[in-house]
């Protein structure tokens, strides 16, 4: 990636729905609701609209999205793979298109009943028709969740550095905590402690306990993006996409990358980071905040050391309570990530860094300059710096 | 004791073939002799298509185990050790650890095959402490 699309593109609206274990109505209803929310925060109408981006797992289609909305047509569609990894791909999508002028307004959005609908823990029961080629190296082994896939990687990385669970309480405590003060937040005014962390029951031992897996999330958000010129005309302080990236490693699988010669890292990630870094000119020490996706509480260590928050190894001592709450060097998850506001597939994330822009977020950090913002780790994905304008 | 059956491709029903005749078989890229798995057409390394089945000695040891607690499946004892080995030869699989405890298992434990049949005819491959050679 080159710095060319550096701030030619911003984040202007944003919409979500609420967060909740039973939304009472489709997947579809969810994403027209939040992309008609975030075009009524960004000032726009559907028939400014042209075009539309989301996830390869997203069940509405882009022309229904169009069809319900009013959008009277589209220039530009594109979908993003491999489940959470997609999130910031999707900025990544529409920035290139209204920088290049392919589109002029593109939204992107991710809608899902995943608490009660289709459940991604539940591969199990859905079996029925044979099971898909590459699970078939893991599921008769009794692998069959995303937590068993993630744990096995991260038993390794645990044992190499000396980690053990007690150091992934830290980032359940700090999501809690922000979680606590958000009233949008599925976990509001519900704290943990360490010790509420390390009393709850192994999901997969001794790797991830009930704290250290996301919740699962009914729901819906969306993105506005234009190009930066447009956006000094809008309703709010605009998100200048200052860097945005997609990456995938060699030799890796959805999540279950148990092949290569070392697996202490998330490659994809690294990948990620060498182009944000790159395209932004900026290092870790410009960041004031960040959205680190938190499936699950391992791949968080694990990504502060791909990005150079820290050393390879040091994540168990960098990622302390203080450190990552607002106040410390690195506050993060200010919404309360995906374990204390809800599993959004990480879009969530960047609704909340687009309020840190503007000074609108309920944990407000200070003289926001930089945001980093992470998409879902284990799979291929994407990352994004948002920066406001000047 | 039930487990879920694997489904096959072209590319990969020589393995659970061997599996069934109590053999662990891997890739062989038949341009550069590099060994592979789990089973794909092509060799990352030389593009060739061609290859033929390897059968590796079977022994390796632990590179990383978890014992999946929730939810619960059928099939599967309660805890039940899910292992990565890596070979002898320098590959990696998942599979199963038997005949041993959790609190005696470590990373870097020399392991070995055998095989064992469930419920449906289903034969998988699972991994025993190795015994002494």
């Amino acid at each position: 990636m080159t710095a060319w699309l550096k701030d030619r593109a911003a984040i202007v609206g944003i919409g979500q729905t609420e967060f909740s274990k039973a939304s009472g109505r489709t997947e579809l209803q969810l994403a027209c609701e939040a992309v008609k929310a975030a075009l009524d925060d960004a000032g726009l109408r559907p028939s400014d609209v042209d075009g539309l981006v989301t996830f390869t797992m997203d069940t509405s289609d882009e022309i229904e999205v169009a069809r319900n909305l009013g959008i009277p047509h589209l220039s530009m569609f594109s979908r993003v793979p491999y489940g959470g990894g997609a999130a910031a791909g999707t900025v990544l999508h529409a920035a290139m298109a209204v920088a290049t002028g392919v589109a002029d307004v593109v939204v992107c959005y991710r809608a899902f009943n995943e608490r009660s609908g289709f459940r991604f823990g539940d591969t199990g029961s859905v079996l029925g028709g044979g099971l898909p080629l590459w699970l078939s190296w893991y599921a008769p082994y009794g692998l069959l969740t995303p937590a068993s896939w993630v744990a096995l990687h991260a038993r390794r990385y645990m044992h190499t550095y000396g980690v053990t669970n007690e150091h992934f309480g830290a980032i359940a405590v700090v999501d809690r905590h922000h979680a606590a003060t958000n009233p949008d937040a599925w976990f509001y005014q519900r704290p943990i402690t360490l010790a509420d962390h390390q009393a709850s029951r192994w999901i997969v031992e001794p790797v991830l306990r009930l704290l250290d897996c996301c919740q699962e999330s009914d729901g819906g958000a969306a993105l506005v993006i234009t190009t930066a010129d447009r956006a000094r005309d809008l309703a709010h302080r605009p998100a200048l996409i200052t860097a945005a990236a997609q990456g995938a490693g060699g030799d890796g699988e959805m999540m279950t990358s148990y092949y290569r010669d070392d697996l202490t890292g998330l490659p994809e990630m690294g990948v990620v980071a060498q182009q944000l870094w790159k395209a932004s000119g900026l290092r870790p020490s410009h960041i004031t905040t960040a959205f680190l996706y938190d499936h699950f509480t391992p791949f968080v260590l694990m990504q502060l050391e791909e990005l150079g928050f820290c050393g390879r190894g040091e994540a168990k001592d960098f990622a302390t309570v203080e450190n990552l709450s607002i106040g410390g060097v690195l506050p993060i998850n200010t919404n309360g990530g995906l374990l204390g506001e809800a599993y959004l597939h990480g879009m969530n994330g960047i609704t909340e860094s687009v309020r840190q822009i503007r000074g609108t977020a309920c944990n407000q950090v200070p003289d926001v300059e930089h945001i980093l913002v992470t998409a879902g780790t284990g799979v291929p994905t994407s990352g994004l710096i948002l920066s406001p304008s000047a | 004791m039930s487990r879920i059956e694997p489904s096959m491709s072209p590319d990969t029903a020589f393995f659970w073939e061997g599996v069934a005749q109590g053999r662990l078989l891997v890739q062989r890229c038949g341009g550069c002799d590099a060994l592979r798995h789990p089973p794909r057409p092509m060799c990352p390394a030389c593009n060739s298509l061609a290859w033929d089945p390897y059968e590796t000695t079977g022994r390796g040891q632990v590179y990383s185990f978890v014992m999946p607690r929730h939810p619960r499946y059928p099939g599967f004892d309660d805890p039940h050790i899910a292992v990565l080995v890596e070979l002898e030869e320098g590959l990696r699989l998942v599979s199963n650890l038997g005949e041993v405890e959790p609190e005696d298992v470590t990373i870097g434990m020399p392991v070995e095959v055998f095989y064992a049949t469930f419920e449906g005819g289903i034969v998988l491959p699972q991994f025993r402490p190795a015994a002494p050679t």
